[in-house]
């Protein structure tokens, strides 16, 4: 056989790519992992009638970085408010203790936590640890309330009034979605389109269930399509076949830039509505004249509010950082619970469930109240639409 | 019957996009007998290039027509270059070892291919310039069938006529099938098997670089993951067309596309790629060689 003399050259040629691939990989910065270590809270002293705030989360294992920005914001909140002599003159002592997320830890956690005396709880952070202690609390009478726990249930089951939070639950998108077709855009049929995926089909299914709930809607088609297919037209068909005025797709922007397109190409004007995994730059970018008018909810914006701004530079000036998962809620939760207990200048759990439903407060999230189950009012996600090239808030 | 009618342009239209690049795999393995695993990447590295062109091109103000066949041009001369080269440097220094070191080589090459873009490109989708014009007669039809679609079920035509023209009446065509017959043979009479695969590489390479140009013009986006599951749905295709077979190819990519199509349309899309590969076992069971395969002689 004849060996082609230039062979070992291509060879060589793809030996210096590869060379050059580890260099890239090498290149990358090796940013260190973030130390996981956390200082036990600020030993106060015992002093006569300090209040105690129980602030409970996962503070080791793997989940760590959910967890311990929570305690960075109540420190901050509490070193704040202590410097300016506390509540009604009362010092604020934090009791931080750690239940690794598990539900099984968490119980233990809570039952620590309530012999210690603690006033009022900020956590947990996990639904499912969350949920294991609540009940403790309940039985102790004492309020917790969550910067993350977003689990449906903790709230609107009823069995925890005990239980507040300052971060929106996972319908809320989903409910966000089919209240603005219903009320907003008057619609009657509605196609629930998911991607099969645990966010999209998660959020499709609330979709339909409110839908379901609600006399004036109907949905008149429900599909999991295919991510990453090569193109959505058989679909789109069928979208256009059921009639259906508007879809509701839960899943992420490159399905719904491809499913848009191809409506938009076979002028079909259906309105498109999506969740956050599409409310991004991305989709505007590749949907490109096709995004125009799509509907996405996303996250309330917080940046432009001061407090949210301040507790940010607060945060930078103390621990070098910016801030982690869930510190603005936490944020927002420690001031809500601190406010309640200086307006009515008790720590009884009736007088302070009245408090935390009836006044409002002003945190980074915003001026917040809570529900009658626990829900943040002025929380959550906001409606946002495409118009020319970028995502507008609809008030 | 509109509704029928839509699906069935739908699954031609996917047929289409699974049969220029089903051609290629089609083609590699009826001369050496290798699941080109690599054959997806070079039709995303195709689409890549003309996006790059096309971009230049647009800067510079080139009109629509001039961009499309330019961008076209170099996508193909590239992809064939990637495809030319992958074949010496990942397959021909393993045609003498097991069937099973080349495959491996293959998947091995597929990977690369897929990190090498992401990293020289990007990891985001990006969006892919509509290159084809919309034709003026179609524009009372364009709810059912757009310029793009037209311009793929053409193309696929052209380019399995082509193909099958190629191979049937020249002289290259006539090596390739006395190297597919049996290549130590055809080395003998004097056939250049070396370079009879490498214009089967080149060849197949091209049509998917054509697959990847004209399909992301008509999706509109790409990324460095787009070969993958195209490349995946057009190795299904070519199996139950009778992988090796030409005509079987683009049979079976049609008869995917469309089941596809029906099966989302009258039933539902959840279990589409269930139905799909149900479909294929259905198939082999009955003819374990493909719908137009041969069942394989083995070489004495």
């Amino acid at each position: 056989m004849v060996k082609h003399p230039f062979r070992k050259s291509l060879v060589l040629i793809f030996t210096i790519l590869f060379a050059c691939m580890f260099l890239f990989a090498c290149a990358e910065e090796q940013k260190p992992a973030p130390e996981a270590k956390q200082e036990a809270a600020a030993p106060a002293e015992k002093e006569m009638g300090a209040i105690k705030i129980g602030v409970a989360g996962p503070h080791s294992g793997d989940l760590a970085s959910y967890g311990i920005p929570t305690i960075k914001a109540a420190e901050l909140v509490v070193e704040k408010r202590n410097a300016m002599n506390g509540i009604n003159g009362r010092k604020i002592e934090l009791v931080v203790e750690d239940d690794v997320c598990k539900p099984e830890v968490a119980a233990n956690t809570a039952t620590k936590v309530v012999g210690d005396k603690v006033n009022v709880v900020l956590g947990h952070i996990c639904s499912g640890a969350t949920k294991a202690a609540l009940g403790i609390y309940k039985d102790s009478k004492i309020i917790a309330m969550s910067p993350s726990a977003t689990n449906p249930a903790l709230t609107q089951s009823g069995d925890y009034p005990n239980f507040y939070r300052t971060i929106a639950s996972d319908d809320a998108q989903a409910q966000l979605e089919v209240a603005f077709a219903l009320d907003k855009l008057k619609l009657t049929k509605l196609a629930v389109l998911h991607d099969k995926g645990d966010y999209g089909k998660g959020l499709a299914e609330f979709a339909k269930g409110f839908l379901e709930k609600d006399p004036r809607g109907e949905v008149v088609l429900y599909e999991g399509i295919t991510p990453g297919a090569v193109d959505y037209s058989a679909v789109v068909q069928k979208i256009k076949q059921s009639g259906a005025e508007a879809v509701i797709f839960g899943g992420y922007h490159p399905e719904a830039s491809k499913i848009v397109s191809q409506m938009r190409k076979k002028a079909m004007d259906t309105i498109f509505i999506s969740d956050d995994g599409v409310k991004d730059d991305t989709f505007i970018k590749v949907a490109g004249e096709y995004a125009e008018g799509v509907y996405a909810t996303g996250p309330m914006d917080t940046s432009q509010n001061p407090m949210a701004i301040e507790a940010v530079e607060a945060h930078k000036k103390k621990y070098g950082e910016d801030p982690g998962a869930f510190f603005l809620n936490a944020y927002a939760a420690s001031l809500a619970l601190i406010n309640a207990i200086e307006k009515t200048g008790s720590t009884d759990y009736d007088v302070l469930s009245g408090a935390l439903k009836s006044e409002w407060v002003a945190t980074p999230l915003g001026i917040i109240k809570f529900d009658e189950r626990g829900d943040a009012i002025g929380v959550g996600f906001a409606m946002y639409q495409v118009q020319n090239g970028v995502y507008v808030e609809i008030k | 019957m509109d509704y029928f009618l839509e699906l069935f342009l739908g699954g031609l239209t996917r047929g289409s996009i699974y049969a220029l690049i089903a051609l290629g795999y089609t083609m590699v393995y009826g001369i050496i007998q290798l699941i080109n695993f690599a054959h997806g990447e070079i039709y995303m590295i195709g689409a890549f290039t003309a996006l790059i062109v096309a971009s230049i091109l647009t800067l510079l103000g080139w009109n629509q027509v001039a961009i499309i066949l330019i961008a076209s041009l170099v996508a193909v001369v590239y992809s064939s270059a990637y495809g030319f080269t992958i074949e010496k440097v990942a397959y021909k220094p393993l045609r003498h070892a097991p069937r099973l070191s080349a495959l491996i080589s293959a998947i091995g090459m597929s990977l690369f291919l897929q990190n090498y873009v992401l990293l020289a490109q990007t990891s985001d989708f990006l969006p892919f310039p509509s290159l084809i014009p919309d034709f003026n007669f179609l524009k009372n039809y364009e709810h059912i069938v757009r310029s793009s679609e037209i311009v793929i079920y053409a193309t696929t035509a052209i380019v399995m006529v082509l193909l099958t023209f190629m191979i049937k009446f020249t002289k290259m065509g006539k090596a390739m099938r006395a190297t597919a017959q049996d290549r130590e043979m055809a080395m003998l009479v004097g056939v250049d098997v070396n370079r009879v695969i490498s214009v089967t590489f080149i060849i197949g390479s091209a049509t998917a670089a054509l697959g990847g140009v004209l399909i992301a013009s008509h999706i509109g986006q790409i990324n460095f993951y787009i070969g993958f599951i195209a490349g995946i749905k057009a190795f299904v295709a070519a199996v139950l067309g009778g992988i090796g077979s030409m005509p079987g190819a683009v049979l079976g990519s049609l008869v995917l596309g469309w089941t596809e199509s029906f099966f989302t349309g009258y039933v539902s899309s959840d279990y589409e790629d269930v139905f799909a590969f149900l479909f294929l076992v259905f198939i082999l069971i009955f003819r374990p060689a493909g719908i137009l395969g041969r069942s394989d002689t083995d070489k004495v």
